[in-house]
C-alpha cells in the first residue's frame, strides 16, 4: 500500500512539475493587468486582443504555412526517396542513410549556420523562401526514416504480381505499394509538420529579419516581457491539442473494445 | 523488376545542395581569416581553431559539458522510476498517462520556458509566494541553477518515453523466473531488468544530452549572461559579433563531439537494423 501512495505521490509531483509553467501561462491569459507580477482580475479582453493583434496573426499565418507546405514537400520527395533506397545496393544505400542522418544528429544550431551560410553563398535573400528550404531540408530525414520499415515490411513480390497481371509499373504502385506504405507516410508527415511547427533554432537563423514565425516572434519578445496576447493564443493552442488527442485516444480506445 | 532507384535522385540532389554543401561551407569558413571579398586572396589558416583553446572560451566549453551531463544524469535519476511506474499501469491507464507527458511537447518550447521566468523572476509566482508566508525572497533566475532547471523541464519527456517504451516489451517471464529462483526484488532489477532497458536508457541519455549542450534558447533566457553556453557562443559569433569564421570553428568543433558521442552510444543501440546509424 505504502509503495502505491509513493508512486501515485511521484507521478503528481512529475505532473505538477511539467504543467505548472502551462497552467500559469493559462491562468495569465485572464489577468486585467499587463504585468506579470500581479493579478488585476478576471477579463477576456486578451483573446479578442488577440486577433486584432497583426505581428502575432502573421507569425500564426508564416508558421502554419511553412508547416503545411514544408511537410507536404518533405513527405513527397521523402517517400520517393525511401522506395528508390530501398531498392539499392547496400553500399550506395549505406552512404546515402549516413548522409540522411546528418540532419537528425547534428545539434539544430549546426545546421541552422550552415544553411544560413549557404544562402549567403548563393545570394539568395533570407525570408520566407530560405526558411522553407530549410524546413524541408530538416524534415525529408523523418519521412524517410518512417516510410523505410513499412518497406521493409512489404511482401516483395506483391508488385511483380501486379504487374504480371497486368498493371502498369505506375498502377501497380499506386493500387499495390502505397496503401501498404500508407501509415509510414502518414506519420513521416506528421513528423515534419509537428518538427515544422516547434522549430525555432533553424528558422531563427534562416529566416533573417525578413519573416518571423511564432517562435522568433516570442523570442524576440521574450526579453522585454510577453504581451499577454500570447499567453491567450498558447491556451487556445494547449486545449485545442488537449481535445484532439482526448479525441483520437477516445476513438482508438473504441476500436480497441470491437476487436 | 526494374530497380527503379532514380525516383530518389530528387532527394539526392536536395541532399547534396542543402545537407553537404553547408557542412563543406562551414568547415570552409572555419579554416580562413573570415577575409572573403575577394576570391583570390583568402587566406587559410588554423588560427580559429586555436583562438577557442583560449581559457574563456574553454571555460563556457566546460560549463556547456557540465550543465548538459548534469541534465542528463538529473532526467535519468527522475525519469527511470516514471518510465517504470508507467510500464507498470494497466494499458488503459498508461495510453493516456503517457499521453499527457508528450503533450506539453505540442505547446511552443520557447512558451513554456518564457513561463518558467514567469515563476522564477523576482517578482515571479515563487518569489511572491515566499513573502505571503513570511519568508526572504529568492535569487532564481539568471543562474546556472535556472538554466539547468529550463534543460531537466523540456528535455525530461525525451528520457521518459524511450525507456518506458523498451520496458512495456519487456519479458515478463524473465522477472519471474528470477523471482522464482529467489532474486530480490533489488537484484532483480540491478541483474534482469536494468541491462535489458539498456537500448532505452541509451537513447534517452541522445536526446537529452545533445540538444542540451547546443541549447542556446534557455541560457539565453533564464541564463542571463552574454557567454554562458557554446550554443551561445556560436549564436553571438553568427549574429552580434560578426565572426563567421570562429563561429564555423565551433561549430565544427561541436559537430565532431557529437558524432564522436554518437559512436560510442550505437554500439549500445541494438535497436537499429543493418543500413542505419551513422556506424
Amino acid at each position: 500500500m505504502v509503495e502505491k501512495a509513493i508512486k501515485r505521490i511521484y507521478t503528481a509531483l512529475l505532473f505538477i512539475f511539467l504543467y505548472a509553467p502551462i497552467g500559469i501561462l493559462i491562468i495569465y491569459s485572464f489577468n486585467e493587468s499587463k504585468s506579470r507580477g500581479s493579478w488585476g482580475g478576471f477579463t477576456l479582453k486578451w483573446y479578442s486582443e488577440l486577433f486584432k493583434d497583426e505581428k502575432i496573426m502573421t507569425s500564426l499565418y508564416y508558421t502554419i504555412a511553412i508547416a503545411i507546405i514544408s511537410s507536404i514537400v518533405a513527405t513527397i520527395i521523402g517517400t520517393l526517396a525511401a522506395i528508390g533506397i530501398h531498392k539499392m545496393k547496400p553500399i550506395s544505400k549505406q552512404i546515402i542513410m549516413n548522409i540522411n542522418y546528418l540532419p537528425v544528429l547534428n545539434p539544430d544550431i549546426v545546421t541552422g549556420v550552415a544553411l544560413m551560410t549557404l544562402f549567403m553563398f548563393m545570394n539568395l535573400e533570407l525570408g520566407f523562401l530560405s526558411m522553407l528550404l530549410a524546413h524541408i531540408t530538416f524534415n525529408i530525414p523523418y519521412v524517410v526514416l518512417a516510410v523505410l520499415p513499412k518497406l521493409r515490411q512489404l511482401n516483395k513480390y506483391l508488385s511483380e504480381a501486379a504487374m504480371d497481371l497486368g498493371a502498369t509499373p505506375f498502377y501497380a504502385f499506386r493500387k499495390v505499394v502505397l496503401p501498404e506504405i500508407m501509415p509510414g507516410v502518414i506519420s513521416g508527415a506528421l513528423i515534419a509538420f509537428t518538427l515544422s511547427i516547434d522549430d525555432f533554432v533553424i528558422s531563427f537563423f534562416t529566416a533573417g529579419s525578413g519573416v518571423s514565425n511564432l517562435s522568433i516572434t516570442i523570442f524576440s519578445m521574450a526579453r522585454r516581457g510577453i504581451k499577454p496576447t500570447i499567453n491567450a493564443l498558447s491556451t487556445i493552442m494547449f486545449l485545442s491539442v488537449l481535445i484532439l488527442l482526448l479525441l483520437i485516444n477516445k476513438k482508438s480506445l473504441k476500436e480497441a473494445k470491437k476487436k | 523488376m526494374k530497380k527503379r532507384t532514380w525516383i530518389s535522385y530528387p532527394y539526392v540532389l536536395w541532399m547534396i545542395i542543402f545537407t553537404l554543401i553547408p557542412i563543406l561551407l562551414v568547415l570552409f569558413l572555419s579554416l580562413t581569416d573570415g577575409r572573403l571579398y575577394k576570391l583570390g586572396e583568402i587566406q587559410f589558416t588554423l588560427d580559429n581553431f586555436k583562438r577557442f583553446l583560449q581559457p574563456i572560451y574553454l571555460d563556457v566549453f566546460k560549463r556547456s559539458l557540465t550543465l548538459a551531463g548534469l541534465s542528463t544524469i538529473i532526467c535519468l535519476l527522475l525519469g527511470y522510476p516514471m518510465a517504470m511506474i508507467l510500464s507498470r499501469m494497466e494499458p488503459r491507464k498508461r495510453n493516456i498517462v503517457s499521453l499527457l507527458f508528450v503533450l506539453p511537447m505540442w505547446m511552443n518550447f520557447l512558451l513554456r520556458t518564457y513561463a518558467w521566468m514567469t515563476l522564477l523572476g523576482r517578482n515571479g509566482v515563487i518569489n511572491r509566494f515566499l513573502q505571503t508566508i513570511g519568508l526572504p525572497t529568492l535569487n532564481l533566475m539568471y543562474n546556472d541553477g535556472a538554466v539547468l532547471l529550463g534543460m531537466i523541464y523540456n528535455f525530461i519527456p525525451f528520457m521518459i518515453l524511450p525507456i518506458y517504451s523498451v520496458l512495456i516489451k519487456l519479458d515478463e517471464s524473465l522477472i519471474e523466473a528470477s523471482y522464482d529462483l529467489g532474486a530480490s526484488k533489488f537484484k532483480t532489477f540491478m541483474r534482469i531488468i536494468f541491462p535489458l532497458s539498456l537500448p532505452g536508457v541509451i537513447s534517452g541519455i541522445t536526446m537529452v544530452f545533445m540538444p542540451a549542450v547546443s541549447t542556446f534558447v534557455i541560457s539565453n533566457l533564464l541564463g542571463g549572461g552574454k557567454y554562458s553556453l557554446i550554443g551561445n557562443l556560436i549564436e553571438q559569433q553568427f549574429l552580434k559579433v560578426d565572426d563567421w569564421s570562429f563561429g564555423s570553428a565551433i561549430s565544427i568543433i561541436m559537430m565532431i563531439i557529437i558524432l564522436i558521442f554518437m559512436a560510442f552510444t550505437a554500439k549500445y543501440d541494438k535497436d537499429k537494423e543493418g543500413g542505419g546509424g551513422l556506424w
